[in-house]
């Protein structure tokens, strides 16, 4: 089965169990390199039906002090594009379930687009979704990843345009990724009071699963978005509960969180 | 597929998050509308007549020439535009960009506090909020200009994450822009980042080629050999060459910051040692490891530490057009003496690796007249200065 496959898949069955998918982030090497795999294993054990891989970048403008904060001690770690590769290929051998890797156009770029086509495709990587990399730009990245089959996520914004909605969401490939609010990634405590009305937009353009991201961090967070999305990403809130459990009660701490999550976007 | 528009050769872009593509877009037009606009124009030219001070004169620097064995040293003195750099020339025209746009909260980054200072400056004048963000080791360095940017009334944020320094406070500023995108204009203060940007800057930085272009052919009957300036992200740099891009008898010469030397690696020589890369925007030269992470730059010059640069340099670089070298930091405190002896000129430590490099082209070929841009004054460098000449 193809990564593309595994996305598919993974939104029919969150869909005929008549629930949101989950879709939580972690960056790779964070809190050690050690702990990465483990806590992977946890979050599929707490229902998630997709994986975001965070691949630590030195300069990552669009992320908040959580996400900045990992990626810092990941990179203290030594983690580069390769690393995370190897953890995908774990998590997909191991579990047979999506895993798209979420970084910066430079750590692309610097191990090239050739190479990373086919590095993730060997490690049965479904999709990339990369922050700075706006359409008008993609061109070369896409030029690699189509023919291997991989998937370069599209984001979207509140700002984005009624026609650019629809040039970006109508072509988009595995999911589109609406970005909640106009600002960086960070568990917010209140979500925009708008987000329905541009999640709908999107939707009525897409052809594939809407997923909302960016600032989602309660389990109240999720069922308000009941009906609304097909899924949800969680990063930022996804760190916070590894950072504040005891080492060994992290992994615990991780699965019942997406437990949690994944109960509230039942209806 | 063709990448997108904005292009220097195989340099620049736009590589942005999403939720800033249409305020990039709606940049590129509110500029090529005021550059249409003769009312725009207009007002620009006489703030920088009236206020800025403008045209800097360009001095004849006899006693300089002599001592660094060239026949001619010109220098176009930026120093004496109003708060002490060109900056000011990019910031007034960006500002006055920002109040057409209707937005009236500008952000800005700073490395050596000149382009906040600019950038305070500017919005006092217009009326504008102003929030500044500048790294916390730069804050240490450069303090009497967070002063100065607290009296024009701007905020002044500390950018505490990763090297403290230009590039994370360039990061901080993106990241106060994506976040308040609808009022917000992010006030860039150099020739970098995504496109228009290296457009708007160069054109707004022009002025000083223009001005030093007629006024070699007041004084010399002819145009410079060579016209030469530093190098951080590339905005005083590049507004010289601009003018006297089509002159194929004029050499054009940038300077970077070395640091404790290129071989140290504790460098801001971007150019000298970088390779292609993405940051703040657009596809340039970058000085990173083999990851693509980022390296910290070095420079005891706040203004050129950053680790790249912008792209139409990496373009001239590439083409030839443009040659760039690169003074450590022991050469450019040299050379802020020399200047300060031989002309009565203290001048920042930014510009003092253009001057340190005139040793070489006298060495090199001293039947030459040189115009080199004296980007701004060194009031703001000299406890750094003191620290280190008086060691
Ligand atoms: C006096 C002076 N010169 C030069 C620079 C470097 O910038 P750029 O390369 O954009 O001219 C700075 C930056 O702060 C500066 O203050």
């Amino acid at each position: 089965m193809t990564g593309l496959q595994r996305i598919a898949r993974a939104f029919a069955q969150a869909k005929a169990e008549h629930r949101l998918a989950v879709v939580p982030y972690l960056t790779v090497g964070y809190p050690d390199r050690a702990s990465t795999r483990g806590l992977l294993a946890a979050a599929v054990a707490g229902g998630a039906d997709v994986i975001e891989l965070g691949v630590p970048f030195s300069d990552p403008l669009a992320d908040g002090t959580t996400v900045q904060r990992a990626s810092e001690v990941a990179l203290a770690h030594g983690v580069t594009l390769a690393d995370c590769l190897a953890e995908a290929k774990a998590i997909v051998d191991g579990y047979d379930i999506p895993v798209v890797l979420m970084g910066y156009t430079n750590s692309l770029l610097r191990y090239g687009f050739a190479r990373v086509a086919d590095d993730a495709r060997a490690a049965g990587v479904a999709g990339v979704i990369v922050v700075d990399l706006p359409v008008e730009e993609a061109g070369p990245l896409d030029a690699a990843l189509v023919p291997a089959g991989i998937a370069r996520i599209e984001l979207l914004a509140p700002t984005t345009t009624e026609d650019r909605i629809a040039r970006i969401a109508g072509a988009a490939r595995g999911f589109v990724y609406c970005v909640s609010l106009t600002g960086v990634t960070g568990a917010r405590t209140e979500l925009p009071p708008d987000v329905g009305a541009f999640v709908g937009r999107v939707r009525a353009k897409a052809a594939v699963p809407a997923v909302l991201g960016f600032g989602i961090s309660t389990p109240e967070h999720v069922a308000s978005l009941r009906g609304v999305v097909d899924g949800v990403a969680v990063g930022s809130a996804v760190i916070n509960v590894v950072t504040n459990a005891a080492p060994a009660a992290r992994a615990e701490a991780l699965r019942t969180y997406v437990a949690s999550l994944v109960a509230a976007g039942r209806s | 597929m063709t990448e997108g528009r904005g292009r220097f050769g195989e340099f620049g872009g736009q590589y942005l998050p999403e939720t800033l593509m249409p305020a990039i877009f709606e940049l590129e037009r509110a500029w090529d509308e005021a550059q249409k606009d003769a009312g725009f124009k207009a007002e620009l030219d006489r703030l920088l007549r009236d206020y800025v001070g403008r045209p800097t004169p360009l001095t004849d620097a006899t006693r300089l020439a002599k001592a660094v064995g060239l026949r001619r040293v010109l220098l176009k003195r930026e120093d004496l535009a109003h708060t002490g750099a060109h900056k000011i020339n990019n910031a007034i025209g960006q500002a006055l960009l920002a109040r057409r746009m209707g937005k009236r909260r500008i952000v800005a980054e700073t490395g050596a506090g000149q382009h906040g200072v600019a950038t305070a400056t500017v919005c006092a004048l217009l009326g504008l909020e102003c929030v500044v963000y500048m790294g916390t080791l730069d804050i240490q360095r450069q303090a009497p200009n967070v002063f100065r940017m607290k009296l024009l009334g701007a905020e002044v944020r500390e950018a505490s994450s990763g090297s403290q320094t230009l590039k994370d406070a360039i990061n901080e500023a993106i990241r106060d822009w994506v976040t308040n995108v609808r009022t917000t204009y992010y006030l860039l203060g150099s020739a970098m980042g995504p496109h228009p940007y290296p457009t708007i800057v160069r054109e707004l930085q022009r002025v000083i080629g223009a001005e030093a272009r007629a006024q070699s052919q007041a004084l010399l009957g002819r145009l410079p050999d060579l016209v030469s300036a530093c190098v951080g992200g590339g905005s005083n740099a590049i507004g010289m060459f601009a003018a006297f891009l089509d002159d194929a008898g004029v050499a054009l010469r940038g300077v970077e910051a070395a640091g404790e030397g290129v071989a140290t690696g504790k460098h801001a020589a971007t150019i000298t040692a970088g390779s292609v890369g993405v940051l703040h925007g657009a596809k340039t030269l970058v000085l990173q490891d083999e990851a693509g992470q980022i390296i910290e730059a070095h420079s005891i010059s706040a203004g050129l530490d950053y680790p790249g640069v912008g792209p139409q340099h990496a373009a001239l670089a590439k083409s030839g057009r443009a040659v760039y070298v690169s003074i450590t930091d022991q050469e450019a405190l040299d050379a802020v003496s020399l200047l300060a002896r031989t002309e009565g000129v203290i001048c920042a430590l930014e510009s003092a690796h253009a001057i340190a490099d005139l040793h070489r082209l006298g060495a090199e070929d001293g039947d030459r007249d040189v115009a080199v841009c004296l980007s701004g004054r060194g009031d703001k460098d000299l406890d750094t200065i003191i620290k280190r000449l008086g060691k």
